[in-house]
């Protein structure tokens, strides 16, 4: 029992220098060339556009129930005014970047394990390095970058349509004003919550890109293990996501406190 | 002949005692063999016994756990990773299945290479044509690798070996799951990127009647035409005269060499484990 344990121990250490490894390389690669910029415009497209319909709607919606959750409790103390502060800070601060990072990861991760395991597979990584093509650079570094590109901006998009909801459901279930909502909102924000806002995607997008790629580049077990690692990709960038969001916080208040 | 194969007169490539394993156990135990300019090894062996990995080892895309690789005069299994980008363009593979790019279409593999190189456009469309009608297949530019049969993507992926021009061809059964026609035409491709080209060739394989068709037949690039060599004088006169590729037969049995040497000597061989592979 004691050596299963152990074995499996050494096993997550080696996973993760793995990872380290390759995660560190893919930033690494931005050095030098080449630099593979068709590649990098296709994963911005794929990541950020693809992305774009279900990051909006899933934003539209959650503003549109926070407000509904918020406002029944502040009709309560008749501060319904409230609502704008509320959600502005929750969408801009927390909910937008983690929402944004988990269904981002949903959707590219996995697409990413995938592709890169099929490709692992059926030997064209083997191909591509038989060729002379580095994969790290050919493969990895351009989703990488992609990521960390287009979350911040899938994010900015992800607030501003949660206030949109948030404003719709507060004109029409709590009578409220749209302009008092809106003006309410953003006075609401400091340059400290949107800082917040936009650190945590850049490292969201480059957790979800590396656990796609680790996933996808060490597939084992043909088809099978394709399947396997898409869905290891989800869940352990998932997970990623949400631990960081803890450490990002934290880290960002304490600037925010420090600096501004 | 390529560049690198001109004034050369020692070995191509040469295997010292290579030995590799994995968590199952050792594959290959101390493999020891050479391949002259222009020639072609046939490697045989049942399922398991290590002639892809032997391949892989010569692309450099597996180090070895102990013993010495060396192509083309450069020292492959101790170059570092950059190192061994580089050398690989000098080297062509052919895999079991093609892999070829499923996201490209046909031209776009087989000027992958070519846009690496960043060659100009004019270039690389007269090299992608050339080669694809090397293979016959160049009304397929635009299909994607999905829309084209088994071995229509073989073809494809000897075009995209042969549009850089390699010294060296590896080829990882080639024929493996085609039926008789098309490995056929696949063969005679073999033959014509040895005969036409001058490549060197190591070829992995379960069908022995492909390793005989290399080793009896030549390409005429006059005629175009595969005619038959004189019978079992192929090897004799080619070595003689140094005009004709030879062919050469290894067989592969528990990670060791078991048997090398010319066809005719594999065809008269009275050795039970070899006379497998004859039925």
């Amino acid at each position: 029992m004691g050596e299963v344990l152990t074995d499996a121990f050494k096993q997550l250490l080696a996973n993760i220098q793995d990872y380290s490894l390759m995660a560190g390389r893919s930033l690494a690669n931005l050095a030098t060339g080449p630099r593979y910029f068709q590649d990098i415009l296709d994963q911005m497209d794929d990541i950020g556009v693809g992305s774009l319909p279900i990051v909006l709607m899933a934003g539209f919606f959650i503003g549109a129930v926070m407000v509904l959750q918020t406002g029944s409790q502040f009709t309560r103390f008749g501060q319904t005014a409230l609502t704008g502060d509320v959600v502005a800070i929750a969408l801009v601060r927390e909910l937008g970047p983690t929402l944004t990072g988990i269904l981002v990861a949903g959707r590219s991760a996995s697409g990413i394990a995938s592709e890169l395991g099929s490709m692992l597979v059926t030997e064209q990584v083997d191909a591509m390095r038989a060729m002379g093509t580095d994969p790290s650079r050919k493969l990895v570094t351009p989703r990488v970058l992609a990521g960390i590109l287009m979350l911040p901006l899938l994010t900015a998009l992800n607030d501003f349509i949660g206030l949109l909801g948030g404003c719709v459901a507060s004109v029409f279930s709590l009578r409220l004003n749209a302009v008092e909502f809106w003006t309410r909102a953003i006075n609401a924000l400091d340059f400290a919550d949107i800082m917040q806002g936009m650190m945590k995607p850049l490292v969201y997008g480059f957790i979800l890109a590396t656990v796609g790629c680790y996933k996808g580049l060490t597939v084992r077990g043909g088809t099978q293990g394709v399947g396997r690692a898409t869905t290891q990709a989800v869940v352990v960038a998932s997970v990623m996501i949400i631990g960081a969001d803890l450490f990002l916080t934290k880290l960002a208040l304490y600037l925010g406190d420090k600096i501004f | 002949m390529p560049d690198s194969l001109e004034n050369r007169t020692g070995a191509v490539v040469a295997f010292t005692n290579v030995k590799i394993g994995f968590d199952e156990g050792d594959v290959l135990r101390g493999v020891s063999f050479e391949v002259m300019p222009r020639e072609t090894l046939v490697l045989l062996g049942e399922t398991g016994t290590g002639k892809t990995l032997t391949l892989k080892l010569a692309a450099g895309l597996l180090r070895p756990n102990q013993g010495k690789i060396e192509v083309l005069g450069q020292e492959v299994s101790c170059m570092q990773e950059q190192e061994l980008l580089t050398y690989r363009r000098q080297v062509g593979f052919v895999f079991q299945e093609g892999a070829l790019f499923d996201s490209m279409t046909v031209a776009e593999n087989v000027a992958y290479r070519l846009r690496e190189d960043r060659l100009s456009e004019d270039e690389i469309e007269s090299r992608v044509q050339e080669s694809l009608r090397f293979v016959e297949l160049e009304h397929t530019g635009d299909m994607l690798p999905s829309e084209l049969s088994g071995g229509m993507r073989r073809r494809v992926s000897i075009a995209r070996t042969l549009a850089t021009r390699p010294p060296i061809v590896l080829y990882d059964s080639p024929t493996a799951g085609l039926d008789p026609v098309t490995a056929q035409t696949i063969i005679t491709l073999i033959l014509q990127l040895r005969d036409v080209f001058g490549v060197t060739a190591i070829m992995a394989t379960h069908r022995l009647q492909d390793g005989f068709g290399l080793a009896r037949f030549r390409f005429d690039p006059d005629s175009k035409r595969v005619v038959r060599l004189p019978e079992n004088e192929g090897n004799a006169a080619a070595r003689r005269e140094n005009e004709e590729p030879a062919t050469r037969f290894m067989v592969y049995r528990d990670g060791r060499v078991y048997f090398e040497g010319k066809p005719e000597e594999l065809a008269e061989s009275k050795d039970a484990y070899l006379q497998k592979f004859l039925v």
